[in-house]
């Protein structure tokens, strides 16, 4: 699945839009979820799973750094997976995408948002421990460079995209 | 290996930049619309446009009950997978109420694959019920009215129409919005049961009657003049439960009337408004002038006749115990016919009550043994289903029974 950016900048902005003109009707678990650390920079919302029986999956949020200072997101872990990725999308001269782990991390300068999304960057979740059925909760922490950590919960969805494939070892999952 | 591109940049977006240009934009659409109004340059066409128009999901009540209802309505019904339990239906209540709360207010569902249609809810409401199956999966204690309504010799209840453990309720002005609320909300579930059936309505389209405006039915009568006013005491007490695990929620029976206009079709006006006991002009009942006009019961003609007829619908659905009140949220339904006939038109009669066995059925039965628009009229459907109260940002429909 390739996006191309002029469609990625339309969403984006819709969904700004949203955000300025109406709040966001679902921040509520990510709120309360942002406080059980003791940093609260990162705003999460949009956060959801796609629902898998086992082996791998992927995770989609918003995050925006509501500091003054750059953030980096080093890891991410998850009690769905002992395995969690930060992943990213890279497209190929012929246009197709693939997905590869983002060994450095994300970085967030102020005032930025980073989309996880289908088709874009994410979080992977490796060899899961258990089904993730329709309307499970999962629990995330992100770990920044500095050592601090913040959680937040992402529901379980049904979806049919986000099948793509995986640069790792050559082959596809 | 071929050459790659990151496209990680592209995906971390200023959002100064994005509330200017989302200004921008939105200072676009002012000038739009200013230049659609000077165009139109008459003030009766002047329209305001609903599409942004919200509908608060979370609250003490859910939405879709007390609202003003919007022109469009689908009411769904599900029967829940074997094998569901108590954890399922959280799951499931989770799920639908997180999309019915970002949907309702213009937001995206989460893993909404057509997320340009949620922007304009207009008046979006989702309203969620459970029939007896839910309540028992659930391991709750169901209502004691909540069961299927008493047969009435009027009755040809069909099992297309009837019964169901989940229903939703969806409702906009805009039938898009519908649309996609409706595609949504069926993905959610469809891993939890399958469509029992869904049944379509109409009103009268935004901006076409003045808010408030008591709907006509297909057979041209106004219909549900005598109705209690959301926001009154009377309101209140009709609809509101005030017990159990679903006081601040109701009861809402849906009957599929089935409205044989081929055979209406040779009635004339006089015998129309006979059956009824109102006007068809304005639905002033027969005894006065104007549709709020309380029916005199007792009034005689020249010849000593009752002017509202013992056989009148508006005679038979009377009471004198002012606690038998029920809240009609009806809609028109018109789809395709079948066979010779010419019409497959009706009623989606939906009620809200407090208690189906105290408020709903005396009236019904009632309306059964007599009723002159029996005649035309039959039920074909029927479904009862408890409506749990709202819920708190963060919680769920339904978090009172499976807390």
């Amino acid at each position: 699945m390739n996006v191309s950016r002029p469609f990625r900048l339309v969403a984006t902005l819709a969904l700004a839009a949203s955000f300025v003109l109406a709040g966001c009707s679902d921040d509520q678990k990510s709120d309360k979820a942002d406080h059980t650390h003791d940093q609260v920079e990162i705003h999460v919302s949009d956060a959801w799973v796609k629902a898998a029986d086992s082996g791998m999956t992927a995770a989609f949020a918003t995050l925006e750094n509501d500091s003054e200072k750059a953030l980096t997101i080093t890891k991410v872990t998850s009690d769905a997976s002992s395995d969690t990725q930060l992943h990213e999308t890279v497209t190929a001269a012929d246009h197709s995408s693939m997905m590869q782990e983002v060994k450095d991390g994300f970085t967030l300068e102020p005032d930025r948002m980073l989309m996880l999304e289908p088709g874009g960057n994410h979080i992977m979740l490796m060899d899961l421990k258990k089904p993730l059925l329709p309307g499970d909760e999962v629990t995330f922490t992100l770990h920044f460079d500095d050592g601090s950590a913040q959680d937040f919960t992402a529901v379980v969805k049904e979806f049919e995209g986000a099948n793509e494939s995986y640069e790792s070892h050559g082959k596809k999952h | 290996m071929k050459a790659m591109e990151k496209s990680t940049d592209s995906s971390f977006v200023s959002r100064r930049r994005l509330l200017t240009t989302g200004a921008a934009v939105g200072a676009g659409a002012v000038v739009g619309v200013s230049l659609d109004r000077a165009l139109a340059s008459t003030p009766e066409t002047v329209v305001s446009l609903h599409g942004a128009e919200r509908i608060a999901f979370h609250g003490k009540h859910q939405a879709g009950i007390a609202t003003e209802p919007a022109a469009q309505v689908s009411f769904l019904a599900f029967d829940l997978a074997d094998g569901s339990d108590k954890s399922t239906l959280v799951r499931l209540m989770r799920l639908t109420s997180n999309s019915a709360a970002r949907l309702t207010q213009g937001d995206p569902a989460l893993a909404d694959t057509e997320p340009e249609l949620a922007r304009k809810p207009s008046r979006l409401t989702v309203t969620f019920g459970f029939g007896p199956r839910f309540i028992k999966l659930a391991g709750g204690v169901a209502p004691s009215w909540l069961k299927p309504l008493p047969s009435f010799s009027t009755d040809e209840l069909q099992d297309q129409w009837s019964g169901g453990d989940f229903v939703v309720q969806v409702s906009a002005e805009d039938p898009v919005a519908v649309s996609h609320a409706v595609r949504v909300l069926s993905k959610d579930i469809r891993s939890f049961g399958t469509l029992r059936w869904r049944q379509d309505g109409f009103r009268h389209a935004a901006s076409t009657v003045k808010t408030g405006t008591t709907m006509r039915n297909l057979f041209g009568q106004v219909d549900g003049t005598v109705n209690p006013i959301p926001g009154t005491k009377e309101f209140s007490a009709a609809v509101w439960a005030d017990k159990g695990w679903w006081a601040g929620g109701t009861s809402l029976v849906l009957r599929r009337i089935a409205m044989d206009l081929d055979t209406w079709d040779p009635v004339s006006r006089l015998g129309r408004e006979e059956a009824m006991g109102r006007r068809l002009s304005n639905g002033a009942p027969l005894t006065g002038t104007r549709e709020h006009d309380e029916p005199d019961l007792e009034a005689k003609d020249a010849l000593g006749l009752e002017v509202i007829a013992p056989y009148a619908h508006i005679r038979r659905a009377q009471t004198d115990d002012p606690t038998q009140v029920i809240f009609r949220r009806p809609y028109n339904y018109d789809i395709a016919p079948s066979g010779d006939s010419t019409s497959n038109s009706g009623l989606l009669f939906a009620s809200f009550q407090a208690d189906v066995d105290h408020q709903f059925v005396p009236i019904q039965q009632r309306l059964a043994e007599l009723d002159m628009l029996n005649e035309w009229t039959t039920a074909i459907g029927s479904a009862v289903f408890v409506i749990p109260p709202g819920c708190e940002p963060g919680g769920f429909i339904g978090d009172s029974l499976l807390g």
